[in-house]
């Protein structure tokens, strides 16, 4: 998986995606960076972390940090059920590999997607909006966002790690 | 051959750092005035081993330097170079260069050519002085001296090929390779290419033993060979050649005739031709006739680390082993660190089975909880085995004592036994490697500042020799490192002037004898009179302690005057695993690790002041303490905020006590812990995470840290 994971999918010509849904729009991430399907299960909250990262799980003996991704992007929040999935992806940055939960709506499908096929993202006059997307593919008739997962988490968990509140009881 | 040879460097630096401790003790155990034969010949075959090494790795400068220090050390085997003080400082010296030779070729850096030339340089300046002072030559085939007007010139090429010129000898040699030699990587080819550097080589190769095609093994060796060579050096030098293929091929070696055609009398030019049957064949040495009464006269025999008779034993049996029965093996700290990780999930599965188990009915549930019984005993001896794979004996830590005592001793013009005991006592390895600065430390404080000069000692009716004692022992879970002497111990009075000076302590007050004694690990306390390179600027106590107590250990001072001191250092087994107290708060669990702790205690709401703006405080055995309510400062909601309905635990860290208001006590258990930091990233007041017993995580709280958020909290305010 490493050499495959090493070269960039924007360099292949076709790769694979899972594609999974929030609310009504469907991201897509490269197959090769998922670890791991897992159903919701209760996370341990991290103090004063930021307000997306949900708080750590058990993968299997190692700590993983979980990220909802409804809250990182602003979407309505949704109850967890037990229907709630958990997708567990590796990134790589200059700190190593590290992996992490993101709570989804569900999975939906593993597509192929041929490189001339995905499109830029449009400018939308706000970048770090659009920072985390790697571009957009239509599947089926449907618009998939395919997310940059390096950008979406890298820098995320140092800063969420940051310090205590200045003023917590006043 | 195309074989990319830097995948093995790993290996040969980790062996030749083993080796150069062994070189390292066994040189200290070696006494000047009747040096051990058999001590000298393993300190020159672990020189000869890494010039060996050095020189397949293309390591040039390293394999230079080492073939001059095995010159000298070769004289000193011959018995033509006398053993001195001086010269056993150029070897110690030697030691240390090729140390930082070798780990500057493990960083790919370049080590300071200065130096090695220097060294090299003394080293055979060394060489051609005893050379020259013993020049009655009898020992016949001696590595030349380089000639004193060229002495940095010579190389080890020059030095190698300038024996003594003699007539051209025909010898027979017979080569029969063992079973295992190809698969051990020797290579006949290399052997003969070695053997022809010495003259003219002709080979007639025995094709008796070859078996079939079809029976043909591709690594076994079938052929043995008939060797002639026409060649002026000695036997011995031929020999050399033979070494590294020593146990893995039979050799013999005789002398056919001198070339003028004498027939086959025994040749005279050559003083030692008794035949020798290779295998039990020991590197020539004349003094190995009497080693036991030699060895019983080397000094301190206590001072012998496991670690290095281990590692003396691994260098001196190598060769010897013909076969593949080692009795260890190297493995990466990552496979066992991956293996412990398994094992510590199958503890969780076990114990989330348990809990089943308890609950389970029917007719086979008798059935299942006795197998589950069974389970948890296995588990529970895998889970220990596994965890003792990490564990390492002391010895390693106190090996370098012998020589850094010698060192300092010698510097100071003191008489040091060092006494070692308990080396064996097993610890994990990160812990062993990060004991190591704070009891250097501590030893050379007790030489510096413990121990008085020889005439002083006299005069005080204790032997002229002082002695450093190092032990380590197991106390539960505990291993305990004591470092003691039999010094003039501290001087209380000196150090409670000193903190009254400093305003440390009231000038009406009288402190107790250990609190005095406490003061040494005041940061910045210092009573040496006068500041030694060694000792006594003030920036060791503080610092040993807290490398302690970033290992989650304690140290100890008791001290007498006149009599000496001991320090007592006491730390877990390994930093995997952490006695904790698990609290909990709101839905929320955290372990504390129980040594923080200092007492767990319910107060009333009269118990508790508020300070304007700094918060609250709780009296405490009468003292005003900070209290820091956990679920503010993470940030949870808790089942009550009411004081009388939780319990404050009070903590110490950095030498500070706050309380922690936390909801209830839970159990007190040993956790694993994990790093929130491979996945998250580093969380303030927080050390790592555990995985519970039914497979939840729960955090692990950093008391040090979270005092000091808290305190520069209160400072913000």
């Amino acid at each position: 998986m490493s050499t495959n994971a090493s070269k960039s999918p924007a360099e292949a010509e076709s790769y694979q995606v899972l594609t999974f849904v929030l609310g009504n729009e469907t991201y897509g991430v490269d197959i090769l960076r998922v670890q791991e399907i897992r159903g919701w299960s209760a996370v341990t909250k991290i103090p004063n972390s930021a307000p997306h990262v949900l708080g750590v799980l058990n993968l299997r003996g190692s700590i993983v940090p979980v990220v909802d991704l409804r809250k990182r992007f602003s979407l309505e929040q949704a109850e967890y059920t037990a229907v709630t999935v958990i997708i567990v992806l590796s990134v790589r940055n200059e700190a190593g590999r590290r992996d992490f939960g993101v709570v989804v709506d569900g999975v939906s499908d593993v597509v192929d997607v041929q490189a001339s096929e995905v499109r830029p993202t449009p400018d939308l006059g706000c970048r770090a909006a659009t920072d985390h997307i790697r571009g957009l593919v239509p599947v089926n008739d449907r618009m998939v966002v395919l997310l940059d997962l390096d950008r979406l988490i890298g820098a995320e968990m140092v800063e969420a790690a940051g310090s205590l509140p200045e003023t917590v009881a006043a | 051959m195309g074989v990319d040879l830097a995948q093995f460097h790993e290996a040969f630096f980790e062996e030749s750092f083993e080796a150069i401790e062994s070189m390292e003790a066994s040189l200290l155990k070696l006494d000047v005035a009747a040096p051990d034969a058999e001590t000298i010949n393993t300190i020159f075959r672990v020189a000869h081993s890494i010039k060996g090494g050095a020189g397949m790795f293309n390591f040039t400068d390293i394999a230079s330097f080492t073939h001059t220090l095995e010159t000298l050390l070769d004289g000193v085997r011959a018995g033509r170079t006398r053993l001195s003080t001086a010269i056993m400082d150029l070897l110690l010296k030697s030691v240390d260069v090729m140390r930082e030779m070798l780990r500057g070729a493990q960083r790919k850096e370049t080590f300071d050519p200065q130096r090695v030339a220097d060294l090299q340089f003394d080293l055979e300046v060394a060489v051609a002085n005893n050379a020259a002072a013993a020049p009655a030559a009898a020992a016949a085939p001696a590595p030349a001296a380089p000639a004193p007007a060229e002495p940095a010139a010579a190389s080890a090429t020059e030095t190698v090929t300038a024996a003594p010129p003699s007539a051209p000898t025909e010898w027979l040699i017979s080569v029969r390779p063992l079973e295992n030699m190809l698969s051990r990587g020797n290579e006949p080819l290399a052997l003969f290419a070695a053997l022809a550097e010495h003259g003219e080589l002709t080979l007639t190769v025995d094709l008796r033993e070859l078996p079939a095609l079809e029976a043909i093994e591709a690594h076994r060796c079938y052929l043995s060979w008939q060797v002639r060579l026409t060649s002026a050096v000695g036997k011995e030098r031929i020999r050399e050649a033979f070494e590294w293929v020593e146990g893995d091929c039979d050799y013999r070696i005789t002398c056919a005739a001198p070339p003028d055609g004498a027939a086959a009398a025994a040749p005279a030019p050559q003083p030692a031709v008794a035949e020798v049957a290779a295998p039990e064949a020991p590197p020539p040495a004349p003094a190995l006739a009497e080693p036991a009464p030699a060895q019983s006269a080397t000094p301190a025999p206590s001072a012998e680390t496991p670690a290095a008779s281990r590692a003396a034993a691994r260098t001196e049996a190598a060769p010897a082993a013909s076969g593949g029965d080692a009795t260890s093996i190297r493995v990466s700290t990552q496979k066992i660190d991956e293996l412990i990780n398994t094992v510590g999930e199958v503890v969780i599965t076990q114990s989330m089975l348990a809990q089943l188990g308890a609950d389970a009915e029917g007719p086979s549930a008798e059935r299942l909880r006795s197998g589950l019984a069974q389970l948890e005993r296995n588990v529970r001896e895998l889970h220990e085995s596994v965890m003792r794979v990490r564990m390492l004996p002391i010895g390693f830590a106190f090996s370098r004592f012998p020589r850094l005592v010698r060192d300092v001793a010698q510097r100071l013009g003191k008489q040091i036994e060092l006494k070692l005991t308990g080396e064996q006592t097993e610890l994990d390895k990160t812990v062993l490697e990060r004991i190591g600065d704070p009891l250097v430390h501590l030893v050379r404080n007790s030489i510096d500042h413990g121990i008085e000069k020889p005439e002083a000692r006299l005069a005080a009716g204790k032997p002229a020799a002082g002695t450093v004692h190092l032990e380590a022992f197991h106390r539960g879970s505990a291993i305990i490192i004591e470092v003691s002497d039999d010094g003039q111990g501290l001087d209380s009075d000196r150090i409670l002037a000193k903190a009254r000076a400093r305003g440390l302590i009231a000038p009406n007050e009288t402190p107790s004898q250990e609190a005095i004694h406490e003061l040494i690990f005041l940061p910045g306390f210092s009573t040496a009179e006068q500041t030694t390179d060694l000792s006594g600027r003030g920036v060791g106590m503080d610092v040993v302690r807290r490398n302690i107590k970033s290992l989650g250990g304690k140290i100890d001072i008791r001290s007498e005057r006149g009599k000496g001191s001991r320090f007592t250092i006491s730390l877990p087994l390994t930093l995997a695993i952490v006695d904790g107290q698990s609290v909990s708060v709101g839905d929320e669990t955290y372990i504390v690790p129980l040594v923080s702790i200092v007492e767990s205690l319910q107060t009333k709401e009269s118990g508790v002041n508020r300070l304007s703006m700094a918060g609250e405080v709780i009296s405490f055995r009468g003292a005003y303490l900070p209290l820091v309510r956990l679920h503010d400062l993470f940030g949870i909601e808790p089942r009550s905020r009411a004081i009388h309905d939780g319990l404050v635990v009070v903590v110490e860290g950095d030498g500070q006590r706050v309380g922690l208001f936390v909801d209830d006590l839970r159990g007190q258990q040993q956790v694993v812990i994990k790093s929130l930091e491979s996945n998250y990233g580093h969380v303030q007041g927080v050390s790592g995470a555990t995985i519970l017993g039914d497979g939840s995580v729960a955090l692990i709280l950093d008391v040090p840290g979270l005092i000091r958020s808290t305190s520069s909290r209160r400072e913000a305010a």
